[in-house]
């Protein structure tokens, strides 16, 4: 399906980088929303010149679910399963971030094992959620399936460490205001030793069969790039804006939790191209593992729960609160506004993925189309969240 | 020199290919439906009614309270309270839910219901190859369907049921404390 639009002598064009230039009309195409590389059910429409990126108008909305407005109509406790179903990659992260924000909201004190155990939980999601965006990545490069299959090998025993702990592999709901649900089985922190110490080995291989690949090079280099002003301008969060060389870790600049007590070090990149974007998360999972491994020298036991905290007709008291967190794709904040009921008056999400997409087309033009879904995967989006 | 990152590459895809063979931590793949992989205590899947004894009727723990139906976050539980009494575990003449119905189609295996649940009588089963024919009536579990032994949440859960059971059996015995001492109150006051 494609249609004609008005002429290129009526638009101002940015030089253009490859082949040369056909004189004519551009060419729209819609992509998705079934398209395989849009990971999800996300449409495009890409304006061409020849090969050549003119215009780029993304149209989502496909999957949205009303979750604020849900949010507004159920207690603060029912929409803890919700947060799940943001971003069903990094279910423990938005169950931290909904948990930390009506906990401001209403001052509860998380007792010590459960906020080590939810850095635990937070560093394990960024790892299976960094390893599965580099092997889809690389999947829409068109190393088809290989890189994947091993990302989620290693994805796959992180998941199983979820289910044994939570019940569920993806949908974990696991976090309570106050808390967690439940303290760990017996022989999960061993397990989880195991895999955390045998992950490295993971990363060697990633990074011998993709960093130094000569076709991953030419594909990413100088495709993409994001300035740092426009970032910070775009309100870019994540490894995204960290890739282009702005030190805005919100572990760092908020401390939330127990991280002021761990020693890790913040990549940035330099470019803030798409090989960029790549490496910074291969970067951070090493520093998650240095995490994990000092969460698990300091863990000790004890209570896993506030027992003040009520589980049933929970009401804050009246106010308004924004709880944000490091999520593996940015910022992930959650504002609540509660006028003492027991559902809150305002409930908004802050989804770091549908505010990373909204640079997408100054990313995409100039560029080819071949080049727009490796933009695309760069930037890390699950639709779950971006529609909600 | 060009192309030694792709040799690198490739070495890596071979050394996965050769240890698929012979190293445990590459041979992940579990043929399903021959071979299962076992599932973790904890797996949740949808809700069931745990009954004790014989009789689901009579063994049924629940009171009826609609706790669950009123926080169940995409409401898909449905309980209607009976006209009459029933005996508890303890003895008490209780309410009974004359229908009980979960919706699996909307259930979303949060466990809430679980959590919120005062009298450890609804649990999460673990039965998980539930696909049907029919999407409406046959994903519509009714209180029959829901209702299974205590012995089966003994198989699918020992810790749990076995602390369930520790918890049970600690109230009724308080409970018959409490009665014998008030039976032997009463006489002494007349």
């Amino acid at each position: 399906m494609s249609t004609t639009v008005e002429t290129l002598e009526a638009m101002e064009r940015p030089p253009v980088t490859m082949g040369s230039r056909l004189e004519g009309e551009l060419l729209e195409v819609s992509m998705g929303p079934q398209h395989p590389s849009t990971h999800g059910v996300f449409r495009m429409n890409v304006a061409l010149e020849g090969e050549i990126v003119r215009r780029l108008k993304p149209v989502f909305g496909y999957l949205h679910r009303n979750h604020e407005k849900i949010g507004e109509n159920t207690s603060y406790l029912g929409s803890m399963p919700y947060t799940d179903r943001l971003d069903y990659f990094c279910s423990m992260t938005n169950n931290w971030a909904y948990a930390l924000s009506v906990e401001k909201l209403a001052g509860i004190e998380v007792p010590e094992r459960a906020e080590y155990l939810r850095i635990i939980l937070a560093e394990l999601t960024r790892l299976q959620n960094h390893a599965s965006l580099l092997g889809f990545l690389l999947n829409d490069m068109g190393a088809w399936g290989t890189p994947l299959m091993y990302a989620f090998r290693e994805r796959e025993k992180i998941l199983d460490l979820f289910e044994s702990l939570s019940g569920s592999r993806m949908m974990c709901d696991y976090m309570r205001f106050g808390g967690c649900r439940c303290d760990t089985p017996p022989g999960w922190m061993e397990q989880a030793k195991k895999i955390v110490d045998r992950f490295p080995r993971f990363i060697d291989e990633l990074e011998q069969l993709v960093v130094g690949n000569e076709v991953v090079i030419g594909r990413t280099q100088n495709v993409g790039v994001l300035s740092p002003e426009l970032a910070i301008n775009a309100g870019i969060t994540g490894p995204m804006l960290r890739a282009c060389g702005v030190n805005y870790d919100i572990r760092k600049v908020d401390g939330y939790g127990f991280y002021p007590r761990f020693k890790f070090r913040v990549p940035l990149g330099d470019h803030g191209d798409t090989y960029d974007r790549l490496m910074i998360r291969v970067l951070e999972m090493p520093e998650s593992l240095s995490i994990l491994q000092q969460a698990f020298a300091q863990i000790k036991p004890g209570p896993i729960v506030n027992p003040k905290v009520k589980l049933r007709a929970f009401r804050p008291p009246v106010g308004e609160a924004y709880g944000r967190i490091e999520g593996p794709k940015g910022e992930l904040g959650f504002y609540l506004i509660s006028d003492g009921g027991p559902n809150p008056y305002r409930y908004r999400v802050r989804p770091p993925s549908f505010i990373n997409l909204t640079v997408l087309e100054d990313l995409c033009l100039g560029h080819t189309v071949a080049d727009v879904m490796v933009i695309l995967g760069s930037i890390d989006i699950v639709m779950g969240e971006v529609d909600r | 020199m060009i192309g030694t990152g792709i040799l690198k590459g490739m070495a890596v895809t071979a050394r996965n290919f050769v240890g698929s063979y012979f190293d445990e931590e590459r041979l992940t793949t579990v043929q399903y439906p021959e071979e299962r992989s076992p599932l973790p205590e904890n797996y949740r899947n949808f809700p069931f009614l745990p009954y004790d004894g014989e009789d689901p009727h009579a063994g049924l723990r629940c009171v009826a309270c609609k706790i669950c139906e009123k926080e169940c976050p995409p409401q898909c539980i449905y309980i209607v309270k009976s006209d009459d009494k029933k005996p508890d575990y303890m003895g008490k003449p209780q309410f009974y839910p004359k229908v009980f119905d979960i919706d699996i189609s909307v259930c979303m295996s949060c466990q809430i219901c679980v959590e919120v649940c005062p009298f450890e009588a609804i649990k999460m089963d673990k039965e998980f190859e539930l696909s049907k024919r029919e999407r409406f009536d046959q994903l519509l579990l009714r209180k029959e369907d829901l209702a299974k032994p205590n012995d089966y949440y003994h198989k699918i859960c020992p810790t749990d049921a076995t602390d369930v059971d520790a918890k049970l059996a600690a109230a009724a015995e308080a409970a018959a404390k409490k009665k014998a001492a008030t039976a032997a109150r009463a006489p002494a006051k007349d």
